[in-house]
């Protein structure tokens, strides 16, 4: 991995074409995702955005590699996706963490499992723990943090592997009003100064505009891309600011529409108690 | 700072209520068994067993007689022989068919039809198929250990949050350093459950398979369940209650042993 040239970044464009999922077989059979297309460009920072309990999860399951899509095909960088590799990290909803290894060894556990040279990769874990700001809690376990310090304990993590490409699903989702902000803030910091390939899931529009490049809206289940949209608002944003940007207000509003035809076709079908209970029913036949 | 001396205020409060409990217990006690003397007539139950201050009387008798510290040290020896055998068969066992399905599905079955088997019902054939009747005590003492260390490393290997694995997955681990610092260490909170409630049980059934199999020749037989047995058939009751509570002793200083020792392997426990 260091021995490629550092001046051009590889293309690591994620494509997904065409892409289902269905669940369980037969009569008990869930389509989760259908006929889904979408392009995560290299170098920008892409949010997708769906009504909750549309099939955002699932979809990033198969970006990164641990379930297969029933039809279509999704590539990274033009070569198919088989597996989970480390050009792809995911960031989980809930703390992944592991909650018996201290902050220090949990962002040098990447490194060490792949047996790389000790002094480097300490060197770096060195540098992401000041860059999140934990130095003094490098040998506290993660009971010991708050829900912000573990997230950028996360962060930093997943950012030793240099990953191609970051996938984060709901990570702040859970934290406070104010944590979220910072987070924001924070998170936004980072991704601005390496422009890495983000992909980025979340249910909060206020989030979603303000860390997006492109915005993918997502329909409600089965799972497809509603809309695209270029969230041309310049960086770095602040967030007092954004909230009298008349674009991003524009973008808002947008969003906003069309998120609430998707909750109103579900709602409005009924179906989401029986979406509900097949989900329940195809999990435990699963 | 100031919650903290809340909670040691608490704690002090709470030895002091135990040990006025133990006191208030030993007198009512006394009282109960000395009642005939006292009252002229005999309280049920208390008024039948010898008073806590004839028992001390023989303990002290008993302190100085190594064969009942050899009571202890053959109670003792048979019950740690019984649980490191369940440790080091049912800890592999149970990770094992965590993470091998094949092997679950062919170990699994005859293991939960064997499970249900109280151990003491072991003891017969026991006795046939093992050589000595040592073997066959430290046998049954270990299938005590055994099913619940079985089942608990079992539950906890595979309850493990998938996150973790993905996570590690993600980060190039390999299968073999996702099992020891992902699955291993998840387990471990599972395997001192397990060990904890497994070293009760062994106590339960050493007790009750030396009383089965009585004090005999050679250093077979013996030990605290045994010495209980024979004060009860040589009459001293004194000595019953003697052995009854050298066995709470020696189970609490097991329990306790290993409550530091699994402390010790899962510092990020006590965090919470």
């Amino acid at each position: 991995m260091s021995t490629e040239p550092l001046t051009t970044k590889r293309s690591n464009e994620i494509i997904a074409t065409n892409v289902s999922k269905t669940f369980g077989a037969g009569p008990f059979a869930k389509e989760v995702i259908k006929d889904c297309s979408f392009t995560i460009e290299s170098g920008k920072l892409t949010v997708m955005i769906g009504p909750s309990g549309c099939g955002k999860s699932s979809l990033i399951q198969l970006i990164a590699g641990f379930d297969q899509p029933t039809s279509g095909s999704i590539t990274i960088g033009g070569r198919p996706i088989t597996g989970p590799g480390k050009d792809r990290l995911v960031l989980f909803q809930e703390s992944a963490l592991f909650p018996w290894m201290t902050t220090w060894d949990n962002i040098m556990y990447g490194p060490r499992a792949r047996g790389e040279e000790a002094s480097s990769s300490a060197e770096q874990a060195e540098f992401l723990l000041k860059k999140v700001g934990l130095e003094e809690f490098r040998d506290k376990y993660p009971a010991q943090l708050s829900g912000g310090m573990q997230r950028r304990a996360e962060l930093a993590r997943a950012m030793i592997n240099k990953p191609e490409v970051m996938i984060l699903d709901e990570p702040f989702r859970g934290l406070d009003h104010m944590s979220k902000e910072l987070m924001w803030e924070y998170y936004a910091g980072l991704y601005e100064e390496d422009r890495n390939t983000n992909f980025f899931v979340t249910t909060d529009i206020d989030e979603a505009i303000f860390l997006a490049d492109r915005l993918l809206i997502m329909t409600n289940l089965p799972t497809s891309t509603r809309s695209v949209i270029e969230v041309d608002i310049p960086r770095p944003r602040n967030i007092e600011d954004i909230a009298d940007n008349a674009r991003a207000n524009e973008i808002k509003t947008e969003v906003m529409t069309l998120l609430h035809e998707e909750a109103m076709k579900s709602f409005s079908g009924g179906s989401k108690a029986a979406a509900d209970f097949l989900d329940a029913y195809s999990k435990r036949a699963g | 700072m100031n919650l903290k001396k809340l909670k040691s205020k608490f704690s002090a409060r709470a030895t002091l209520r135990g040990v006025f409990a133990i006191v208030i217990f030993l007198l009512i006690w006394e009282v109960g068994a000395r009642s005939l003397d006292l009252f002229g007539y005999r309280v049920p139950f208390l008024g039948l067993i010898p008073p806590p201050t004839a028992v001390l009387d023989s303990w002290r008798g008993l302190i100085v007689d190594p064969s009942y510290w050899q009571s202890w040290y053959m109670s003792f020896l048979r019950v740690f022989a019984g649980f490191l055998a369940a440790m080091v068969i049912g800890i592999p066992l149970g990770l094992y068919m965590a993470i091998n399905r094949t092997f679950y599905g062919i170990a699994f079955p005859s293991f939960e039809i064997l499970r249900p088997i109280p151990p003491l019902a072991w003891v017969p054939a026991s006795i046939i198929f093992w050589p000595t009747q040592e073997l066959s005590i430290a046998f049954v003492t270990f299938l005590g250990a055994f099913y619940t260390i079985v089942i608990n490393v079992l539950g906890g290997a595979k309850s493990i949050n998938k996150q973790y694995l993905q996570a590690a997955q993600s980060m190039g681990a390999s299968q073999r350093d996702i099992f020891r610092r992902i699955v291993l260490p998840a387990t471990l909170p599972s395997i001192v459950v397990g060990s904890a409630v497994g070293m009760g049980i062994t106590w339960e059934v050493v007790v009750a398979a030396e009383m089965i199999s009585g004090g005999g020749s050679g250093g077979a037989g013996g030990g605290l369940g045994f010495f209980i047995w024979s004060s009860y058939v040589g009459g001293s009751y004194e000595q019953i209650i003697v052995g009854m509570i050298s066995i709470g002793i020696a189970g609490f200083i097991s329990s306790e042993l290993l409550r530091q020792l699994g402390g010790f392997f899962t510092p990020w426990l006590k965090t919470r």
